[in-house]
C-alpha cells in the first residue's frame, strides 16, 4: 500500500502549507469589491440598527398627540416636523423602520420555507405532483400580486399580521419555481447519480446534496423579495388593509397625510424617502450577491 | 478465477420518444436491445462502443440507476432485477460505480472528507472516528495525501477528482466496481496513471470491474475480456488478446484498424466504415450494422444474427454461420 502510494505521490502531492481559503471567505472578498453592494448592505444594518434601537434613538413616542403642535415644519425641537396629529414624524419613522422590516423579514421566510418545500417536491419527484404544484403556481400567478394580496387580507379581516400573511402567500409561487427549476438541473448532475449508486435514501439525497446546491439563487431572490415585499405591505397599509391606527407603518403614514400634501408636505417625504432607501439598501445588496452566489445572471 | 459474479441476460432498454399535447408515446429509442454476458470474479470486463451505442447505459442499468425495460441482471444468485429498494440500496455497498466527469461527480459543497464518509454512513459503518481514520487510510491508497481531506473538489486537478471519484467507489469495499470512462475526461498522461492506479488497488482489493470506455487501446490496457457493443447490441466478446489479434464480426476489424499505430514508417490498411451511424429509434432491420458493412450479404438485412460461440470467442456475424 505504501509503495503504491509513493509511485502516485510524486504528481499529485500539493505543498502542505499551502493556505486554504474557505469558501464563504471568497465570496465575501468578491462582495466587497463591489461598492454598491457594500452601500447597500450598509443601508440594510442601518435601519436594522435603527429599528432595534428605536426606543433609544426617538426623541418622542410614535403615538403621543400633541395638538398644539400640528403639522409643524422640520425644526430643531421637531427634526422630520409633525403631522395632523401632532405627532413627532422622526419617532413614527423610527419605530416603522421595526414594522417594514419585520414584514418584510418573515413575510419572506414564510414564502421561502414553503415554496422551496414545494419547488424541490416538484422538481425531485415530476410526473403528476410536479403538474398540480406548477398549475397551482401558475393560477397564482396569473393574478396580479397585489389583487392576490388584497384578496387574501379581506378573507382574513384587516390588520398587520394578515397583511403579512397575504405577502407570504402571494411570494410563494416565484420561490417555488424558482427552486424546482434549479432542482431540475442538479438532480441531473453525475454527483446526484452517484449518491444514488452509493445507495442513498430519498431524503439523503435531496437535503445533503440536492438542497445545499439548489439553494444560492433562493438566498439572492429572497433578499430582493424583501425589497418587494415592504413595498408590498406599504401598499396595504396605505389602502388601509395592513397597519391600523396607530401603527407608525410608512405605507399608512402615506395614506394618513395625502389630504396635507401641499400644506404639510414633509408629513409624505419623510417616510416616502425612508421606504425608499431600505428598498434600495436591499436591492443593492441583492444585487450584489446575485454576482457572488450566481455569477451566470451577472448581466 | 472462473466463479460467476454478474451474470446478464437479455437486457433491454427502451426508451420511449413523446410528442403532441398529450405526451402520446410516438417511439422508442432502442438503447440497449438483447445484451447478455458475464463477468467472472477478479476479470475486467471492457465494453467499448463509439458514442450512443448503449455502452454507459448498460453500466447504469446493471446498478438499476435506471430501471430495465426487460432482461434479468443476477449478481451473486440474487437478482438486482426484481429487487426491492431497500434490497438494492444493501446490495449497493457491493456493486460501486466510478463516473466519467470528475467536474461534475463530485458534490462542489462537501469537503473530500465529507464525500468519502458518506457512503460509510449511508450503510453504517463504524463509528466516528473509524471512519475518519478510514478516509485518511484511502486517501493514502489512491495517491493523495490524509491533509487533503478537508479541503473541496474545486481546489483539485481532473487526475485528482479521478482518484478520489475511485476512493469513493472504494470506500464500502465492493466487489465489483463499474467504471463509466473513467479515463476519458483526463489528459493523456494522467488517463496512465489512474489506469496503473485502478490495476494496483485491483490486486489489492480482489475488485472486479466492468470497463466501459470508447478508447481500444485503454480498453486493451486493462480488461481481460472485451465486449463490443453497437446500436445498443452487443456483436463480439472474446478474451482481449484474441479480440485484438483476431477480430471476426466486420465492425470491430474496422474499429481497430482505427487505432493509431505509433510507428509512421508502417503502412497499414485502414477499412473505412461509410455512411452515418443509423438513428437507434429506426434501427436497420436484420443485422444493425448492415447498412455499413464492407461484406454484407442477403440474410443480413432480414435475420437478426444469432450469437455463434466460437471456442469462447463470441461474435454476431452471419459470416460465421455453420
Amino acid at each position: 500500500m505504501a509503495e503504491l502510494a509513493k509511485n502516485t505521490a510524486d504528481i499529485t502531492m500539493m505543498p502542505a502549507e499551502e493556505k486554504l481559503t474557505p469558501p464563504w471567505k471568497e465570496a465575501w472578498q468578491s462582495f466587497y469589491k463591489n461598492k454598491l453592494a457594500v452601500i447597500g448592505l450598509g443601508i440594510v444594518l442601518f435601519f436594522i440598527i435603527l429599528a432595534i434601537a428605536a426606543p433609544w434613538v426617538a426623541p418622542y413616542s410614535f403615538k403621543g398627540q400633541v395638538l398644539t403642535e400640528r403639522m409643524q415644519a422640520p425644526s430643531s425641537k421637531h427634526w422630520f416636523g409633525t403631522d395632523d396629529f401632532g405627532r413627532d414624524i422622526f419617532s413614527r419613522v423610527v419605530y416603522g423602520a421595526r414594522i417594514s422590516l419585520w414584514v418584510g423579514f418573515f413575510s419572506v421566510l414564510g414564502s421561502v420555507v414553503i415554496g422551496t418545500f414545494l419547488g424541490i417536491v416538484a422538481g425531485y419527484y415530476g410526473r403528476w405532483i410536479d403538474n398540480i404544484i406548477s398549475r397551482i403556481f401558475d393560477i397564482m400567478l396569473a393574478f396580479p400580486s397585489i389583487l392576490l394580496a388584497i384578496a387574501v387580507v379581506s378573507i382574513l379581516g384587516p390588520s398587520l399580521q394578515n397583511a403579512l400573511i397575504a405577502i407570504a402567500v402571494i411570494n410563494i409561487p416565484n420561490f417555488g419555481r424558482l427552486v424546482r427549476s434549479k432542482v431540475l438541473s442538479v438532480k441531473q448532475e453525475e454527483y446526484i447519480m452517484s449518491a444514488r449508486a452509493v445507495g442513498m435514501k430519498d431524503a439523503r439525497i435531496l437535503f445533503r446534496h440536492i438542497l445545499p446546491n439548489s439553494i444560492s439563487p433562493v438566498i439572492v431572490q429572497a433578499t430582493l423579495a424583501i425589497a418587494t415585499a415592504i413595498i408590498e405591505a406599504a401598499a396595504l397599509g396605505f389602502l388601509g388593509l395592513g397597519a391600523q391606527p396607530p401603527t407608525p407603518e410608512w405605507g399608512k403614514m402615506l395614506a394618513d397625510s395625502k389630504n396635507y400634501i401641499t400644506q404639510a408636505p414633509w408629513t409624505l417625504i419623510f417616510p416616502g424617502l425612508a421606504i425608499m432607501l431600505t428598498v434600495l439598501g436591499f436591492n443593492l445588496m441583492g444585487d450584489g450577491l446575485r454576482d457572488v452566489l450566481d455569477p451566470k445572471m451577472k448581466q | 478465477m472462473s466463479e460467476l459474479l454478474l451474470e446478464v441476460n437479455g437486457l433491454k432498454k427502451y426508451f420511449p420518444i413523446t410528442g403532441g399535447v398529450f405526451g402520446k408515446k410516438q417511439g422508442e429509442v432502442k438503447a440497449v436491445d438483447d445484451v447478455s454476458f458475464y463477468v467472472k470474479k477478479g476479470e475486467t470486463l471492457g465494453i467499448v462502443g463509439e458514442s450512443g451505442c448503449g455502452k454507459s447505459t448498460t453500466g447504469r442499468l446493471l446498478m438499476r440507476l435506471i430501471e430495465a425495460s426487460d432482461g434479468r441482471i443476477v449478481f451473486e444468485d440474487k437478482e438486482i432485477t426484481r429487487m426491492s429498494k431497500t434490497d438494492l440500496r444493501k446490495i449497493r455497498r457491493d456493486i460501486q460505480m466510478v463516473f466519467q466527469d470528475p467536474y461534475a461527480s463530485l458534490n462542489p459543497r462537501h469537503s473530500i472528507e465529507q464525500i468519502l464518509e458518506e457512503p460509510l454512513i449511508v450503510h453504517g459503518i463504524g463509528t466516528k472516528e473509524e471512519r475518519k481514520k478510514q478516509v485518511k487510510e484511502m486517501l493514502e491508497v489512491v495517491g493523495l495525501s490524509s491533509y487533503h481531506a478537508k479541503r473541496y473538489p474545486h481546489q483539485f486537478s481532473g487526475g485528482q477528482r479521478q482518484r478520489i471519484g475511485i476512493a469513493k467507489a472504494l470506500m464500502t469495499k465492493p466487489k465489483l466496481i463499474i467504471a463509466d470512462e473513467p479515463v476519458s475526461a483526463l489528459d493523456v498522461s494522467i488517463q496512465a496513471q489512474v489506469l496503473n492506479l485502478m490495476k494496483d488497488i485491483q490486486e489489492e482489493f480482489q475488485l472486479t470491474y466492468i470497463f466501459i470506455a470508447h478508447d481500444l487501446g485503454v480498453v486493451r490496457h486493462i480488461s481481460d475480456r472485451v465486449g463490443v457493443m453497437y446500436l445498443g447490441r452487443l456483436i463480439e466478446l472474446a478474451e482481449s488478446e484474441e479480440l485484438y489479434e483476431n477480430p471476426r464480426h466486420p465492425y470491430t476489424k474496422a474499429l481497430l484498424s482505427a487505432v493509431p499505430i505509433p510507428d509512421p514508417d508502417l503502412k497499414k490498411r485502414t477499412i473505412l466504415i461509410e455512411g452515418e451511424l443509423p438513428s437507434p429509434a429506426n434501427p436497420p432491420s436484420g443485422c444493425a450494422f448492415h447498412t455499413r458493412c464492407s461484406q454484407v450479404m442477403d440474410i443480413c438485412k432480414t435475420a437478426r444474427p444469432a450469437e455463434q460461440n466460437l471456442n469462447g470467442h463470441y461474435v454476431a456475424c452471419h459470416l460465421y454461420n455453420k
